[in-house]
């Protein structure tokens, strides 16, 4: 016969102040199959576990109603609490007489009421719990990085560090990501590929790092500890093994400096055999096959051209290449997507963004984003490091630069602050003016956000010591016109502070552009059963207490994916995921809730509609053979590891042959009879 | 097709060109304007800076007629008013005690059945490729900087008419009348309203640059779909020179290139009104 115990909290005021905890315990311990009805200040307290297992053991109880908080708050310490004192730990429920009761009503009656109807509904689950166990599943102990920024170059170099092996996926041909692309970093004016080079070369060259360049991530089965991804290594047209990047063959492209340059944001150009910077990791060449003259013709039945093939020593190019499909077993996966910026262009790929056109939906050659200004001033960029801007070539004296382009404003569609566009704007400010010493550099912002060590100090350093003119107002409207022969972007801004209008006629524009999800990070996070938000930045498990885990088991997340951030964040929020993930590795086995669907194999008619529904694609349809082989039935079958416990199975399921173990509908009517009674 | 048509104040005073122009294209595209009986004032700009319920009661009690007489469309040529009126529309559609009082402060029973047009909007119900093959000449001569001014696009959430910052409606439309729109820079900038009256030096500034501008862009002419608009550009015209505005520019009516295109006259469109001169070659299509 059941012996349940009821343990009421007061959560010292919490919950006294507006639930009368005794008429409570009195009102319960009249409940069948109540064996004891207590209170006490803080049932979490040592004293207060100390009352529950003291009762379990003098009562022989065989199940605990802890009245309390929300159990995402201590429902483990009281599983705990119980298991240490001899009962199963999935004998525990928790009644939510807190957030649930007294912090929503101020009427101690009708509170009180409520409080006793929550109790009783736990007590009849409980009386029907029953005891488990929780699941045991191996791991793989290898590990997979998705995108090689500085994010997924720091979790993999990490995780290779902690002796697992690591898989680096990243869909360019070169690792690297945006950082590879910057000129100096905020707030040290440190050379951004001078500190990320090295860790880039690390990643190319260390034992237990497997890197897998122009490839992207195609299928993901398993689960948690036992992924099995699907990578799609695409045609690259040079083997990277024979090849020795000597440079012969880009050199040779007869398109060489004829083709814009992606890495660039197509301000400089590269030929069809390319390798997209110096620095790129692999040092090989890819072949772009829209753009090869081979390539092209061999569609045509011709075989022009083949000028790289014909000069390479090495015998490294292969014109017959084909996208190759490679899987891998890994027990976890780091995801480092990273961003892109907002487009000012009049198209947008979500339909709830709006661009520009007072800025002209980017048809003005001279307004520039934020990205394309650093591959302007970098050394390595298209005019080495020489302030020129893009429409004729013109050193800019005067650059207006206009911070929030699409950030908190929502008549765009985006309401999120993108974090480090104050940051990097006034570095751009300084990194111009200490190239252009008779230069203007003329910001418009909306309040300046630079809260980070020495980032508020680089700020004033700015403005002070290198004379940037920071104007708080926004631009309402950009016109190209033509002075003395001269095209000038018109600015046509507003400073509110001296409450009048402010007109800049601009050399150069720059947009410090909101910072967006990459392109089809929501695809893969389909893939991964990763949740995103309606911007497409990738969901964490919790923001303040998981910030890098997600709901998906066994998927972590770091870098801009999750949302915009600067470098230091980047890094370490990768070295956290790379934590996480070999703290998971570092398991034998690991264990999960058993808090599963499971399915009557007898009941069920394999009509499929829980496969369909499972957002964690973990029911398949399996067959059902007797010992000679004969077939029998074709059944649902859950797979223990996959599934989440979340009951949608449950509910489609028109023969009610799932159920959900730990919330059984035994368990779940007898919690509304309760109620009902 | 019948229309309610809804002039406003400007095309019964300021701007009986407009009614002219609108009426007789309108005639000669079939449309049949019902002007609302006995109609009052939009509210305008003065009504919403300084009683709320007042700006939607004006136009609601429009509405509320064009309801009795059975309209489904109200067509009000000027923007001011199609915006006034769409505003107070959604206004009602959202808020039924709201509604119920507007409806009781003007003794007219309210439903929210009509939708509001402007003139391009009509053209564009009409259908574009059904005004140009109507026309009865190319408008070959005209190289139109298309001025909307503020009212047309925005506010953007209720009018809810093309792109805000960038629209082409009309450039559209005069593109396939063979006119040559240019591409300029002025499109959306504010022509200085109602600022006319009491700062004209600050008009004239506003009428310099525009106009300046759609010179610059190659255009010999500028289309307006506002008599605010079209006002403001001709008749502060003369200070803008004073300005340093290089030449004359003729300012149209939409609907005064549109009549031209199919077939009418200079003499039905009150050209003669106009303070700058329409040179010959611009008077026909």
């Amino acid at each position: 016969m059941a012996k349940i115990g009821v343990f009421t909290c007061w959560c010292g005021e919490n919950i006294a102040r507006h639930v009368d905890v005794e008429a409570v315990s009195e009102a319960i311990s009249k409940l069948p199959g109540v064996a004891c009805s207590m209170n006490y200040k803080y049932m979490c307290s040592e004293p207060g576990q100390s009352l529950i297992s003291e009762k379990i053991k003098e009562l022989g109880l065989t199940g605990v109603v802890v009245a309390s908080c929300s159990p995402h708050m201590h429902l483990k310490t009281f599983r705990k609490t119980v298991e240490l004192a001899g009962v199963n730990p999935y004998m525990v429920e928790m009644a939510n007489i807190r957030e649930q009761c007294s912090w929503v009503h101020s009427d101690k009656a009708v509170a009180t009421a409520k409080a006793i109807e929550l109790i009783g509904i736990a007590v009849a689950k409980v009386r029907r719990n029953a005891a488990l166990q929780p699941i045991k599943v191996p791991v793989t102990k290898r590990a997979m990085v998705i995108g090689a920024g500085v994010a997924g170059i720091q979790a993999a170099l990490d995780l290779a560090a902690g002796g697992v092996e690591v898989i680096l996926v990243e869909r360019e041909p070169s690792v690297g990501g945006k950082m590879a692309g910057l000129s100096e970093t905020f707030p040290t004016l440190d050379c951004s590929q001078c500190i990320l080079t090295p860790r880039m070369v690390e990643v190319g060259q260390h034992p237990n790092i497997k890197l897998m360049t122009y490839s992207e991530v195609e299928k993901v089965d398993g689960y948690v500890g036992n992924f099995k991804v699907t990578v799609r290594k695409k045609a690259r047209y040079v083997d990277i093994a024979k090849c020795t990047g000597c440079g012969t063959c880009w050199n040779a492209c007869p398109k060489k400096n004829k083709i814009p340059n992606s890495f660039d944001y197509n301000l400089g150009n590269r030929g069809a055999i390319y390798i997209p910077f110096p620095q790129a990791v692999p040092a090989r060449p890819t072949i772009d096959a829209d753009n090869c003259l081979r390539l092209q013709s061999m569609k045509k039945g011709k075989e022009l051209c083949g000028i790289c093939m014909k000069n390479c020593g090495s015998q490294a190019i292969n014109f017959h290449d084909q996208d190759e499909l490679v899987e891998f077993d890994v027990g976890a996966i780091v995801v480092a997507t990273g961003y892109k910026l907002y487009s000012i262009g009049k198209e947008q790929e979500n339909p709830n963004i709006k661009g520009y056109g007072e800025y002209g939906y980017g048809k003005y050659k001279d307004v520039i984003d934020s990205l394309q200004f650093e591959r302007i001033i970098s050394a390595s960029g298209p005019t080495g490091g020489e302030p020129k801007r893009p429409s004729d070539g013109m050193t800019p004296k005067t650059v207006v630069f206009i911070q929030c382009t699409g950030s908190r404003d929502n008549a765009k569609g985006i309401t999120y602050c993108s974090k480090i566009c104050c940051m990097y704007t006034a570095k751009h400010t300084m990194l111009f003016k200490h190239k252009v010493h008779d230069g203007a550099a003329h910001v418009f912002y909306m309040d300046i956000r630079s809260g980070g060590k020495m980032y508020d100090e680089f700020v004033r350093r700015a403005i002070e010591q290198d004379g940037a003119l920071y104007h708080r107002g926004r631009v309402s409207k950009i016109e190209e016109i033509t002075v003395d022969g001269v095209k000038k972007y018109r600015c046509y801004g507003a400073d509110t502070l001296a409450g009048e209008p402010c007109v800049v006629d601009a050399d150069l524009v720059v947009l410090a552009c909101a910072m967006v999800p990459s392109d089809g990070v929501t695809k893969l996070a389909q893939k991964l059963s990763v949740g995103y938000n309606e911007y497409g930045f990738l969901s964490e498990s919790h923001p303040k207490l998981r910030p890098v885990e997600t709901n998906a088991a066994g998927v972590f997340v770091c870098g801009a994916c999750q949302g915009p951030k600067d470098i230091p964040e980047t890094v370490a929020q990768a070295s956290a995921a790379a934590g996480k993930a070999l703290i998971m590795l570092s398991q034998p086995y690991l264990t999960r809730e058993p808090e599963i669907a499971t399915v009557d194999e007898k009941l069920c008619a394999a009509c499929g509609a829980c496969v369909q529904t499972c957002p964690f694609k973990a029911i398949t349809i399996e067959e059902i053979r007797d010992r000679k082989g004969n077939f029998i039935k074709n059944t649902s079958r859950v797979n223990p590891g996959l599934c989440m416990g979340c009951g949608t199975c449950v509910s489609v399921c028109p023969s009610k042959s799932v159920d959900l173990i730990g919330f059984t509908d035994d368990q779940v009517y007898a919690e509304l009879e309760s109620l009902l009674a | 097709m019948n229309i309610g048509y809804y002039p406003g104040c400007a095309l019964h005073g300021s701007s009986v060109d407009y009614e002219t122009s609108v009426r007789a294209c309108m005639k000669a595209l079939d449309v049949q304007l019902d002007e609302l009986e006995d109609w009052i004032c939009c509210g305008a700009t003065a009504a919403h800076s300084i009683n709320h319920k007042l700006s939607v009661a004006l136009p609601a009690r429009n509405l509320g007629i064009a309801e009795r007489m059975n309209l489904k469309q109200v067509f009000a040529p000027c923007p001011m008013c199609s915006m006034e009126l769409k505003k107070a529309s959604d206004e009602l559609h959202a808020d039924p005690n709201l509604c119920a009082e507007i409806s009781e402060i003007v003794e007219t029973p309210l439903v929210g059945t009509v939708d509001v047009w402007n003139l391009i909007q009509v053209f564009q119900s009409v259908g574009y490729d059904n005004i140009a093959q109507k026309a009865q000449g190319k408008l070959d001569a005209f190289k139109p900087a298309c001025y909307y001014g503020c009212l047309l696009t925005r506010p953007p959430k209720t009018v809810n008419f093309d792109d805000p910052e960038d629209p082409t409606s009309m450039e559209e439309l005069l593109s396939k009348l063979g006119a040559s729109p240019v591409d300029w820079n002025s499109k959306t900038v504010c022509c200085g309203a109602g600022l006319t009256l009491c700062d004209e030096a600050g008009v004239a500034r506003q009428v310099h640059k525009i106009l300046q501008d759609a010179l610059d862009s190659g255009a010999n002419c500028v289309v307006t779909a506002c008599p605010m608009c079209q006002v403001n550009l001709d008749m502060r015209q003369a200070d803008a020179k004073k300005l340093g505005l290089a030449q004359d520019v003729p300012i149209f009516f939409l609907s005064d290139l549109v009549s031209l295109a199919l077939g009418l006259t200079p003499k039905d469109l009150d050209f003669q009104k106009r303070y700058v001169a329409i040179p010959n070659e611009l008077q026909k299509a």
